[in-house]
């Protein structure tokens, strides 16, 4: 889509230098920084990139679909005068691209009701509105612990084989916000993922109905891997403009980030940068941002945009600087767990590595949610959190150096795992559903261990045990 | 004449320009046809290296260079309070009328002050009177909180007043006074303008002897700052640092509190936003934006302004500490701070230090924190202001050996560690007690001693040994678990334990709980420190610890942090009471032992 509309450039044969995703023009003029560049091989084949550096007659671009074939002769670069845009339409739900944004479902390019630079503009931090919307995901490790909220950016922290699509496909089928029948739209962007994940992701929106409100832009495995710095950045100026001029509510599911952030690295070693940790580049942390910053609420306007990209932790380390970073810019994250897994427990997700950031009294007061929703809330996590603790002490001490206070722990652990976070991949659990568990599990405690909730609650739900 | 030159390279928010001789170091120069603010932070030959406030893209090879003369500078005067601004002082609801948009456009100019808003304006000097450098010469009621000293500028020549108006609505470009000086006569309007880079003169620092007061425990406490004092707050994502600095912005009894949102998430400003007029300052019942100004460039913003946003915040801490105010100024997060001065030197070749940060990045950590101080201000009459920096630090990994926070640990007197560890089991504040320290602890003993209570310090480190003994004995029980313990060691665990629950955790969203007043934390240390005291001499008289552990009123000591309002503290001591009671029943239901 984004050739859709050509502008007659200046044209360059003088090619310097080929090196990595890189090209560098000679004798250039009127370049401008961040312009969009057409590059024509010598066979004839077209390409798009990008001006990084300018300057005393040479531009530095980075050639998006990569320089394999390009050479020093024959080569030809089209400054086009402008930044890379794409146009953009509500025609695109229901339609499957390209990661950079070509029709690949076979039908024609849809009509672009405007086109947009795809870097898009900050929100202003005064006019954005504070998020305060409830999403029921019918997850009860996210509804009752890690609340998501309209406007948030939450990511899945996971790791290579653990169930993560399957997670992300069950957030975009069950989501709603409980009382609100509203235009939504689910956005798919596949950054260097493998076919069947982005079949999977397919399949599952097809099943469910939701394709025809769902845009997928998929940047495969196979695809040029320069080319994932541009397919979220697409993505994201599509659901800005679907929530912000349309006043849609998008979900934008961006999966893998870890991809995306290796073909950052890619960039920054070609140009010869001074390194960060790992060898991603000083300014990863910023270049994240200015992805995941994009979502939010916009005072005055209808929309929403909600972002939950998917990164794999490489080694499951969350300590790594893609998820460290990550976690420094979201509003939370969702941590998923191998140990979980391994004891055959979906969703596998470890509460006490996961947060949510929007989850304040605004979201889950009474009016919202339900008044003892914070309350157990922070109950389950004290609660747990002793359990685990309790378990690595059992194992060195036996359970016999217990006491028997720490035993009702134990149990509760168990009872946390196995009723509250276990869940069937069809089943929606509504928020109440969700907080009667709670207290039907907290109640296996003593209520004078409840001492994170109000004594009203305890009142009115706690189980007790007829004497 | 300022020079005029043309832009010869761009990369991302750096800019090389030629035909630049005779500009200066630290310049502001507008960038290009689109005039975009920028600032020169390298000269070689005619060749200016500019870095620039404002997104690049587009902006090509040819396009003009003009410089100023002037440095970065902010604007002083009434008008800031309540506003929020850029990192360049720009506010951001005017940048938001001008574009029509919810979103910020490059290009826009807008004044950092309201031009046509009239202030009342009362003069406190008379014509004739001699007047020096940040002598006050009236004030203006900004904000029923604030009270805007209008003060001759720092660096203006001392003289004679031949002309002041009188009480009156005036506009901050309206001349208010004229002085006559040796080099002839100088005109004063409610506001003047000052670098950033530079700070505000004052006349002698004073000894940080007074707290300041957060209505955090485990600040207030345990790990008390000053006022004019400096701290940190590191720790890996998820532990808490914004709703921790959140609550010192809300809850402190500084007079005037600067937020600094650098490189942050731009739904915590709007929450700021939403949450700040419907709060109100606990000591005068008004809103607390009334006192507040925001400083949001965040982490999507233009990578330049955000290294600027720290000096444009702490200057203007400056000049509401030189009319004699104590201001607090949080910065969240000065990680990101650093970040942005290692991507422009990257920009500029410089030859990295550790991990990629310029060498001069612990030089430029101790200029800004030394700007913090409690000070005698320049100036008639007398007065005392005082200037607190607290930095967030958000090390890769919660890897506390990185050069961010081991620099700033260097200049910083308190140290709020915070703990992924307590984050992950809800244990918040998780401030870390045993790797957190204060320097202030005795030097504002004095002040708690004659304004709250004698027993502060004493209790304060009898509860900390306890939870030192605790650290310690949990090593035990790793090993041999807890049955292995005496039960004077188990009873440290328990009452350990009561303390971390119903002392160190403190809810920022509980409507009591938030802020607790200084007479209700010595209230509630001084129930544990007793419990533990009876509870050991019940164990001593052959009480059971299983009796101690199964008293009632336990649960109830826990809620008190919550369930005793703060107007009601006669609460806490009819608590107390009943803590000696439970023990007087327990010792004479057991029969005492040989």
């Amino acid at each position: 889509m984004s050739r859709a509309r050509q502008a007659a450039g200046v044209e360059y044969t003088s090619i310097a230098e080929v090196k990595g995703p890189l090209m560098v023009v000679q004798g250039v003029s009127g370049a401008s920084y961040d312009e969009l560049v057409e590059i024509e091989t010598a066979d004839g084949e077209r390409r798009l990139g990008r001006v990084l550096e300018v300057g005393e007659g040479r531009a530095l671009v980075q050639v998006f679909e990569g320089t394999q074939g390009l050479g020093i002769a024959g080569t030809k670069a089209r400054f086009l005068g402008r930044t890379m845009e794409i146009g953009v339409s509500t025609d695109m739900l229901g339609r499957i691209f390209d990661g950079l944004g070509r029709p690949l479902d076979g039908l024609p390019e849809p009509l672009a009701d405007e086109f947009r630079d795809i870097n898009g503009d900050p929100i202003n931090p005064a006019r954005r509105e504070y998020p305060s919307d409830f999403i029921q995901t019918g997850i009860s490790a996210i509804d009752g612990m890690n609340s998501l909220v309209r406007g948030q950016k939450l990511p899945i922290f996971s790791g290579a084989g653990l169930p993560h699509n399957r997670l992300a496909a069950q957030i975009a089928r069950q989501a709603t916000v409980p009382g609100k029948e509203e235009e939504f739209a689910v956005i798919f962007a596949a950054v260097g993922v493998q076919n069947d994940e982005a079949r999977f992701f397919r399949e599952s929106l097809e099943e469910s109905g939701a394709i025809s409100r769902s845009t997928l832009f998929l940047n495969l495995a196979d695809d040029p891997a320069i080319e994932r710095i541009i397919t979220p950045r697409i993505a994201l100026t599509l659901a800005e403009y679907l929530a912000f001029k349309q006043g849609y509510h998008v979900l934008v599911i961006t999966t893998d980030i870890t991809n995306y952030c290796e073909a950052l690295r890619e960039i920054s070693a070609a140009r010869e940068e001074v390194p960060g940790r790992k060898g991603y580049p000083g300014y990863m942390y910023t270049d994240l941002a200015s992805l995941y910053e994009r979502a939010g609420r916009i005072k005055g306007l209808k929309g929403s945009l909600t972002q939950m990209p998917i990164l794999s932790m490489p080694s499951d380390d969350i300590t790594h600087p893609i998820p460290d970073l990550t976690g420094y810019i979201t509003e939370g994250q969702i941590v998923l767990s191998r140990d979980l897994f391994r004891k055959g427990i979906y969703p596998p997700i470890n509460v006490l590595m996961s947060l949510s950031r929007l989850m304040g009294p605004g979201i889950i007061a009474e009016k919202r949610t339900r008044a003892d929703h914070g309350d157990v809330s922070n109950q389950l996590y004290a609660a747990y959190a002793r359990a685990v603790q309790l378990r690595a002490l059992a194992e060195i001490v036996g359970r016999s150096g217990l006491s028997e206070i720490d035993l009702r722990y134990l149990e509760f652990g168990d009872l946390f795992e196995q009723r509250f976070l276990r869940q069937g991949y069809d089943e929606n659990r509504t928020l109440d559903q969700t907080l009667d568990i709670a207290w039907d599990i907290l109640s296996a405690l003593p209520e004078s261990e409840l001492t994170k909730i109000k004594a009203e609650h305890i009142q009115k739900h706690y189980r007790r045990k007829p004497s | 004449m300022p020079p005029k030159g043309r832009i010869i390279w761009v990369a991302g928010p750096a800019v090389r320009a030629d035909g630049m001789m005779g500009a200066k170091m630290y310049e502001t120069v507008y960038v290009g046809e689109e005039r975009l603010i920028g600032e020169i932070i390298k000269l070689t030959g005619d060749i200016a290296f500019i870095q620039v406030y404002e997104n690049t893209s587009g902006l090509k090879p040819g396009e003009p260079v003009i410089a100023t003369g002037l440095p970065l500078s902010v604007a002083l005067g009434p008008g800031m309070i309540g506003s929020v601004y850029d990192g360049v002082q720009r506010p951001l609801d005017r940048i938001a009328e001008v574009s029509k948009s919810g979103f910020i456009r490059r290009g826009i100019q807008v004044d950092p002050l309201p031009r046509d808003k009239k202030w009342h304006f009362t003069p406190t000097v008379k014509k004739g009177d001699e007047v020096g450098p940040n002598d006050i010469i009236g004030t203006v009621k900004e904000t029923p909180l604030i009270e805007t000293r209008i003060m001759v500028p720092p660096d203006a020549k001392p003289g004679k007043i031949t002309d002041i108006a009188g009480e009156g609505e005036y506009t901050i470009e309206d001349v208010i006074a004229t002085v006559e000086t040796k080099e002839g006569k100088n005109e004063l309007k409610l506001y003047h303008r000052w670098p950033v880079r530079r700070a505000r003169p004052f006349k002698s620092r004073l000894n940080p002897e007074v707290p300041l007061i957060t209505g955090q425990r485990v600040i207030d406490t345990f790990f008390p700052m000053a006022k004019g004092g400096t701290g940190c707050i590191p720790g890996a994502f998820g532990t808490g640092k914004t709703v921790t600095l959140h609550q010192l912005a809300k809850w402190s009894d500084a007079k005037v509190i600067f937020h600094i949102g650098c490189g942050e998430r731009g739904n915590e400003e709007s929450e700021v936003l939403t949450k700040f007029p419907e709060l109100t300052d606990p000591a005068t019942g008004r809103p607390l934006m009334e006192r507040t100004v925001l400083i949001a460039n965040t982490s999507n913003m233009p990578v330049a302004a955000r290294e600027a946003s720290i000096y444009t915040g702490v200057t203007m801490a400056e000049f509401y500490r030189d009319m004699g105010y104590d201001v607090l100024l949080v910065a969240d997060s000065t990680s990101r701070w650093a970040e942005a001065l290692r991507e422009i030197s990257g920009r500029l070749e410089e030859m990295p230090a550790e991990e990629g940060y310029p060498s001069y990045l612990a030089s430029r950590l101790a200029e800004f924190y030394e700007r913090a101080g409690r000070v005698n201000t320049l100036g008639k009459p007398p007065r005392v202001g005082s200037v607190t920096l607290v930095g967030a630090v958000s090390p890769p990994g919660g890897d506390f050996t990185e050069p961010v926070t081991t620099h700033t640990m260097r200049f910083i007197r308190t140290f709020w560690a915070l703990d992924a560890n307590l984050a992950y089991t809800r244990h918040y504040p998780a401030i870390n007690w045993i790797t957190s320290y204060s320097a202030y602890v005795e030097t504002v003993s004095k002040w708690w001693h004659s304004d709250v209570s004698q027993e502060w310090l004493e209790l304060r480190h009898e509860a900390y040994r306890l939870l030192q003994r605790e650290e310690e004995l949990l090593e035990i029980v790793r090993l041999l678990g807890p049955e292995a313990l005496p039960d004077e060691e188990k009873l440290i665990l328990d009452v350990a334990r009561m303390i971390r629950e119903g002392y160190l955790q403190q809810s920022a969203y509980d409507e009591v709980d938030a802020y607790c007043p200084p007479p209700k934390q010595v209230k509630l240390l001084r129930l544990f420190v007793k419990f533990h005291k009876l509870a050991e001499e019940a164990l001593r008289r052959g009480v059971q610890l299983s009796s101690i552990r199964a008293l009632p009123i336990i649960a109830r000591m826990i809620r008190a942090k919550y369930e005793v309002r703060n107007d009601a503290l006669h609460e806490i001591d009819e608590l107390e009471r009943s803590v000696e009671e439970s023990f007087r029943k327990l010792a004479t239901e057991t029969p005492v032992s040989a």
